[in-house]
């Protein structure tokens, strides 16, 4: 595919990241400094639901067990962000462990051809583990160069600083500038790389693998591809997201955020990108205002989301959303392209 | 001498406990090809049926070894009519609908009993000593359960006609509803077996772990892993999964502790995965139950 055709492409993807600066730099002005730090906690978990959009959503794996990259990125920012007094490989170390791990446990899960929901069940469970590892890391005795893990409690992350100067650290405004700018260069990113010939094999791979394999794609690789990139934006999510709430806890890898995830794909929609990213901003507001009041329980309401959703909207708001849009405009067109036609005809009879 | 045998006790409960939390799940996904992420909810519930049941008075053998099934078995026919029917043959949508289930289980029990432990009960029978060692009759008891449950399945499935019918629509559902079996009526006494079969262990689990509303979460990453591991046959997979996990998860926590117990559990699964991608009866056992 040639540049042009490229652009051509990714035009949306430029719109909604056009949106986004503008809000980046606007937000500041307009809002109060409480709601740009809730505001950045959301952003990192927009930055999830990317992460997930895209390896389920274009490369048709279940992963079920995205927060454990995101997680897993969290406390290896956190800990080497203490080791090395500073947070600029910190963020590089983040990225690096849960990608390695991801291409680890993708080598297994791939190229044992665990069938799809197996692998779900099998990262749900590996996210799970975690959970139950690092909660019983309680002690003095854990720890990992200087970082003391504590268990339940979690470690306090070390803010984020300017590159190479551990000195002069960020203030919560600064952080949500990094955070927008983070998930619109992985919204950019994650939209281009769908244009690309690999990401167009990995959407080939998931309308239908043995058709790929018959036309000499290693659908085993690619998948590990796919998987190990977006374990890495999912690390780059947690990085931000411990960040914006100060601390990590193992309360990141339970069930209720593993479930979470998966439903903010399933409502923005499968195999769209800002879809994912606007449902997750829509739930995080959602969760926050049931937070405040007793009558109805969290995870009810996200039950009765799930269910609601999986039975009655399969596809999810942003495909159901353009579908219906346009389902309006092609009648009008083909009105229009019936015009033309008539006019032409009539030009030639005259 | 005493050690050892305390210590193959210890090994043996651990892997009836495996086999025990997994068992209804493998039937419900040896059978139907439904994999129930709200199982650590249904065993959830299984355990408040129970400490409901004993608070009110019920006798606690009662609560445990008849209501629990009861309760849940039936939670479980109407799961299977409202929810599970219309996802048939769709098995991600069945899995994330059963995830919504289990959210939706959690946040109800929550809503009704409040967040933390509702009143315990305390395991009956007593200690009983293995020379200068001591263990815990209930534990004993919990490992005879165990077996009884497998023969019971087992008997279910080769001696009964409804295990003759449900094995039938299992290997061919077309065949099965054209020789005049009502599947979707096999499929809902199924689902409802397997959900009894979990609250009965959720309420026999109930006086040793305590009850929690997310106590669900504990259980199920040890169930999936077992019957994914021990693959498609019910009985020979969920058997086989749970001694050989159960067998390493013993053995690494007598070792090390615990926390590598779990970690050596998985890694094992994980490892076996790669080479039996079908599970243990993918590849031995193939034509056992």
């Amino acid at each position: 595919m040639n540049g042009r055709d490229t652009l051509r492409k990714m035009r949306p993807v430029f719109v909604f990241a056009l949106i986004g600066v503008i809000f980046m730099f606007t937000a500041p002005y307009v809002l109060q400094l409480f709601t740009i730090i809730n505001l950045t906690t959301a952003i990192a978990l927009a930055v999830l639901a990317l992460s997930l959009a895209l390896v389920w959503g274009f490369g048709g794996i279940l992963c079920f067990g995205q927060v454990a990259f995101f997680g897993l990125g969290a406390y290896a920012y956190t800990i080497a962000a203490i080791n090395f007094g500073g947070s600029t490989w910190a963020i590089l170390v983040a990225i690096m462990v849960a990608s390695a791990f991801a291409a680890l446990l993708g080598y297994f899960v791939f190229f044992g051809r665990v069938s799809d929901v197996y692998l779900g069940v099998i990262t749900l469970t590996v996210t799970l583990i975690f959970f139950s590892l690092i909660r019983r890391t309680s002690g003095p005795e854990y720890t990992i160069g200087k970082a003391l893990m504590g268990g339940f409690n979690g470690i306090t992350s070390p803010p984020l600083n300017l590159p190479w100067d551990a000195g002069s650290f960020l203030f919560p405004e600064h952080v949500f500038y990094v955070a927008m700018a983070a998930l619109i260069l992985c919204y950019v990113f994650c939209g281009w790389l769908v244009t690309t010939h690999f990401g167009r094999v990995c959407v080939g791979i998931r309308e239908n693998e043995l058709r790929a394999e018959l036309l000499g794609y290693d659908s085993r690789l690619y998948k590990l591809g796919i998987f190990t990139i977006s374990a890495g934006i999912a690390a780059i999510g947690g990085v931000l997201f411990c960040n914006g709430v100060g601390r990590i806890t193992p309360d990141v890898f339970n069930l209720y955020n593993a479930a979470l995830t998966i439903i903010w794909v399933i409502v923005g929609g499968r195999g769209t990108l800002i879809g994912p990213i606007v449902a997750t901003f829509g739930l995080f507001y959602l969760t926050s205002a049931l937070g405040g009041q007793s009558l109805f329980n969290n995870n009810l309401v996200l039950g009765i989301i799930l269910i609601f959703f999986v039975l009655l909207v399969p596809k999810g708001l942003a495909p159901t959303v353009t579908d219906w849009f346009t389902r309006r405009r092609k009648p009008r067109r083909a009105a229009g392209r019936r015009r033309r036609a008539a006019r032409r005809t009539g030009a030639t009879e005259a | 001498m005493d050690l050892v045998v305390a210590v193959l006790f210890q090994l043996v409960y651990g892997i009836a406990n495996l086999a025990l939390i997994s068992l209804g799940l493998a039937i419900i996904f040896g059978m139907m090809r439904v994999i129930n992420l709200a199982h650590g909810e249904f065993l959830m519930l299984g355990g408040y049926t129970v400490v409901v049941a004993t608070n009110a008075g019920v006798n606690i053998w009662v609560a445990m070894l008849i209501l629990a099934p009861l309760v849940v078995g039936i939670i479980g026919v109407i799961v299977e009519r409202l929810l599970i029917r219309w996802l048939y043959g769709r098995m991600v949508d069945t899995l994330l609908a059963t995830w919504g289930l289990s959210l939706l289980l959690i946040g109800l029990v929550t809503s009704i009993f409040g967040a933390s432990t509702a009143t315990t009960i305390s395991p009956p029978l007593g200690i009983i000593r293995i020379g200068d060692y001591s263990a815990s009759g209930y534990e004993l008891f919990l490992v005879g359960v165990t077996i009884a449950l497998f023969i019971a399945v087992y008997a279910t499935l080769k001696l009964t006609k409804l295990g003759l019918v449900a094995r039938g629509t299992m290997q061919n559902p077309e065949m099965s509803s054209a020789l005049g079996v009502s599947t979707t009526r096999v499929y809902m006494i199924t689902f409802g077996l397997g959900a009894a079969v979990t609250g009965l262990a959720g309420g026999l689990l109930a006086p040793v772990t305590g009850v929690l509303p997310t106590i669900g979460a504990t259980y199920i990453a040890k169930a999936f892993i077992t019957v994914i591991s021990g693959g498609a046959s019910i009985l020979a997979g969920t058997a086989s999964g749970s001694v050989l996990l159960g067998g390493i998860n013993g053995i690494f926590s007598f070792l090390t502790g615990p926390t590598i117990g779990e970690v050596a559990l998985l890694v094992a699964a994980i490892l076996l995965l790669r080479l039996m991608p079908r599970g243990i009866t993918g590849r031995f056992f193939r034509k056992s139950l």
